[in-house]
């Protein structure tokens, strides 16, 4: 064992492993560039950014349950009902109150008490947490669809659609929300005591404890920041269709897991970044887009995306092996 | 001619060497007692004999020829040699015949025929004279008939050697010698059996060779007929490397830890374990406490409970006079109770994060801005600070704590400990994986806290060591204090004595 700090030679694998991803994503824009040049227009570079933003916002919430190593299936499930819930207070209200100001409290505490529920179920009462989310999933749905006979709610003020349409300076007003959001995100794991400790508690639960760590605070925490996080989304998405859809966010859960994992997080626990989640995001964000333009159908899609996630895991445990010789 | 040969078998691990020219020579029907204490290489050896591990070079002789180091566990099992670990290998929920021959099942147009399963089992079980239904799910099992599927395992997979771990350790006496008997049966079946234990006395009934391994190297190898215990006991712990003998300490001081009446009933809260039954001790201000016991006497569960890691039932836990009954851990480091525990990878460390991150994590809220932002140049400052004490060897902080060897993983979590200036350090296991070298640091380490006031317990199952840094020695046994003796004037026998019988030997 060597404790000197001397250069090591160039390592091919360790390198693919932190940038591989963000290169195969600068590869796939090149080529969905060359081969129809309409993909690098601002128009559809805004396009994709705004699709990206209403899922990636969830992701960056899924960065901190999966580093815990647990998982959040009722992430789709729970931004419809959010949603749902908050386009019908919104009715309710009349117009005493800016709409959108009373969709996004009821929106965010709908999620964060959603959260709170599920994080409670995972550690009080002890049931894995993809069974807890995967009930979730359906008592979610069904919630919405019972709301307004799954129905949509819409006639939303220009006040409202403004959080999902508008644009500062330019930039639309979702991906300004998903910017922020992931900047929290990334200073929360990075620089604070909290991110710590959700390293910690996915890395060695059992150490965790025995370091003074309140592991079971620490996992309810990761599913009130996923909830939230649902929830806000549930609204951007609504104000940016003009209605709230009992059908909306389906799969989301997939595409949502599929970036964090695609951003090198291991669904065992204690790594991961935001920044690999962002890339993993932008990815799916772009080959979708880009399969669109090259007239790629929609059922393929499915395939490609499905092929990529399971070709970047298992780059993963490759590299990690690798690193296990050496 | 021998029917097993280990030469010159060598294994290094990173930062330590494991096994340093061992051998091990057994015949056919012989029941051979490997012996050894904690880290002399035992279990390593063991592994290298069933195909868990390889060893880096030696010669391995079985049945009149060569085995490869290469060998998977399963072709030394094809081989001959099954080996009976003190974590039993067995379906829990597949029934006993269905264990005995799981993977070679008996097919019958290319399903299980389980009418001759049963039958075949039945058979075994009859041989070994084993009253086991051969229908029961394994898991309904005690102990004893666990262990007992395993060895008639080993008779349906034509073993010619089995190997024992520590095959008492959690069997009562009744049970112990239900399974002396079944090893009179195998050796009358000229089936040769590695038995390995702590429990000398045994060896002197049922075994007929023994073999002493010491820090990694042979000793001595002999008949049972022509050794008494005292004399393995001194193969086994006469040593080259002498521990650091702690200084003769200063007047007494106050009293920091009082532990009173502590009991706990097994199973009530954790499945596993020891009961405690009324344990009370004191340990005053730069006191070094050690806890001596074999495995499974309670002394883990007992620093466990102190550290709030388990429920206790009844007792009290006082600290410089105040009632504190940690309820978690997080409880106790907030009274300054800070424990290393026993395990250091699984209880321990972070084996995938940074040293610097493992160090710092339980001293975070001291090193935040507003108890939120992590100040990472307080931080590096606080890793460097203990990186010069302790003498820990680190490429640099950001890497890997798994790269670290064991010696300096332990002196991380040692400094982790240290870092939230605790009241009571407890230390379980200080050494265990620690090469010698890194012992005295460590064994350093707890002398100097002890000089700066903190009342230290240690745990340990090496003898040399918890009479080499103990003022006071509390011995337990079967969940109990069995004695209470001056670290100074302590001897081995007497200790071997009190752990194993409760008496001075």
């Amino acid at each position: 064992m060597s404790t000197s700090t001397e250069r090591q030679p160039f390592d091919m694998v360790a390198f693919l492993r932190t940038w591989g991803t963000t290169l195969f994503l600068l590869l796939l824009i090149v080529v969905f560039a060359a081969w129809n040049p309409r993909f690098l227009s601002l128009r559809n570079a805004v396009n994709i950014l705004t699709e990206v933003s209403i899922y990636g916002v969830i992701a960056v919430g899924m960065t901190f349950v999966i580093l815990t190593a647990g998982v959040d299936l009722a992430v789709g499930s729970l931004l419809a009902f959010a949603a749902i819930a908050a386009a019908w207070v919104v009715q309710a209200m009349g117009g005493a109150v800016p709409q959108w100001l009373v969709a996004l409290l009821v929106a965010s505490f709908i999620g964060l008490a959603a959260g709170y529920l599920h994080g409670k179920s995972v550690t009080w009462l002890k049931v894995p947490a993809f069974i807890v989310t995967l009930g979730g999933m359906t008592v979610w749905r069904g919630a919405t669809l019972i709301l307004n006979d799954g129905g949509p709610i819409s006639g939303f003020d220009d006040g409202y659609r403004w959080w999902g349409t508008g644009s500062v300076l330019g930039i639309p007003v979702p991906v300004i929300i998903f910017a922020l959001v992931a900047l929290a995100g990334h200073i929360a794991l990075r620089h604070t005591r909290y991110g710590r400790q959700v390293y910690a508690v996915g890395g060695n639960a059992e150490a965790a404890r025995l370091a003074g760590i309140d592991v079971k605070a620490v996992i309810i925490s990761v599913y009130v920041i996923v909830g939230f996080l649902a929830g806000l989304s549930g609204f951007l998405l609504s104000a940016r269709l003009g209605s709230a859809e009992a059908v909306a966010g389906i799969n989301y859960e997939l595409r949502v897991i599929a970036s964090v994992v695609i951003g090198g997080a291991s669904l065992s626990g204690g790594s991961g970044s935001i920044r690999g989640t962002l890339i993993g995001a932008l990815l799916i964000g772009v080959l979708s887009n880009g399969l669109v333009i090259m007239h790629v159908s929609s059922y393929f899609q499915q395939v490609v995306i499905g092929l990529i996630i399971v070709a970047a895991v298992a780059f993963d445990a490759y590299a990690k092996s690798h690193r296990g010789k050496v | 001619m021998a029917l097993l040969d280990l030469a010159d078998i060598t294994k290094r691990f990173p930062g330590v060497v494991a096994l340093d020219g061992a051998r091990l020579s057994v015949a056919s029907g012989e029941v051979h007692a490997l012996l050894g204490e904690n880290g002399a290489g035992k279990s390593t050896l063991l592994k290298i004999l069933s195909g868990a591990q390889a060893c880096d070079s030696g010669r391995l002789t079985f049945d009149g020829a060569a085995l490869s180091a290469s060998d998977t566990p399963v072709q030394r099992q094809r081989a001959g040699i099954v080996t009976i670990y003190q974590e039993f290998n067995l379906q829990p929920f597949l029934t006993v015949a269905e264990n005995l021959y799981l993977g070679r099942e008996p097919l019958r147009f290319g399903l299980i025929d389980h009418k001759r399963l049963r039958a075949d089992a039945r058979a075994v079980l009859d041989g070994l004279g084993l009253d086991l239904d051969p229908d029961m799910e394994v898991r309904r099992l005690n102990i004893a008939d666990q262990q007992m599927v395993e060895i008639a395992r080993a008779m349906t997979l034509q073993a010619k050697l089995i190997v024992m771990d520590e095959p008492t350790a959690a069997l009562s006496p009744r049970e112990v010698d239900i399974l002396h008997r079944i090893i009179g049966e195998l050796k009358a079946r000229g089936i040769a059996v590695i038995y390995v234990t702590h429990r000398l006395k045994e060896v002197k009934t049922i075994c007929d060779g023994y073999t002493v391994l010491r820090d990694g190297r042979f000793v001595a190898t002999g008949r049972v007929a022509e050794i008494e215990v005292a004399g393995m006991v001194r193969l086994m712990v006469g040593r080259d490397v002498e521990f650091l003998q702690r200084p003769p300490h200063r007047e007494p001081a106050e009293i920091v830890l009082k532990v009173d009446g502590v009991s706990r009933k097994r199973g009530r809260h954790e499945a596993r374990g020891t009961s405690l039954t009324d344990v009370s001790f004191e340990v005053r201000a730069g006191e070094i406490v050690g806890l001596a016991g074999l495995v499974g006497a309670g002394r883990t569960d007992l620093v466990r409970v102190l550290f709030g890691a388990d429920a206790m039932d009844s007792g009290t836990i006082t600290l410089n006079g105040e009632v504190v009954n940690p309820a978690s851990p997080c409880d106790a480091l907030k009274a300054g109770i800070a424990l290393v525990p026993e395990d250091r990878k699984q209880q321990g460390c972070f084996l995938e994060h940074s040293i610097r991150h493992n160090l710092s994590l339980p001293s975070l809220k001291r090193l935040s801005r507003w108890g939120i932002f992590v100040d990472e140049t307080a931080e590096k400052a606080l890793v460097e600070d203990f990186r010069t004490r302790l003498n820990i060897r680190m490429a640099h902080d950001g890497v890997a704590i798994a790269t670290l060897s064991g010696g300096n993983q332990q002196k991380v979590l040692l400094a982790r400990c240290m870092a939230l200036s605790p009241k009571v350090l407890i230390v379980d296991e200080p050494t265990r994986g620690v090469d010698v070298g890194a012992k005295a640091d460590v064994h350093q380490v707890l002398f100097d806290m002890a000089a700066t006031g903190v009342a230290v317990i240690v745990v340990s199952s090496e003898l040399p060591e918890v009479m080499a840094v103990s003022d006071r020695i509390i011995v337990f046994r079967e969940g109990r204090i069995a004695g209470t003796l001056d670290g100074f004037a302590a001897d081995e026998e007497t200790l071997m004595g009190l752990m194993a019988t409760g008496r001075a030997a």
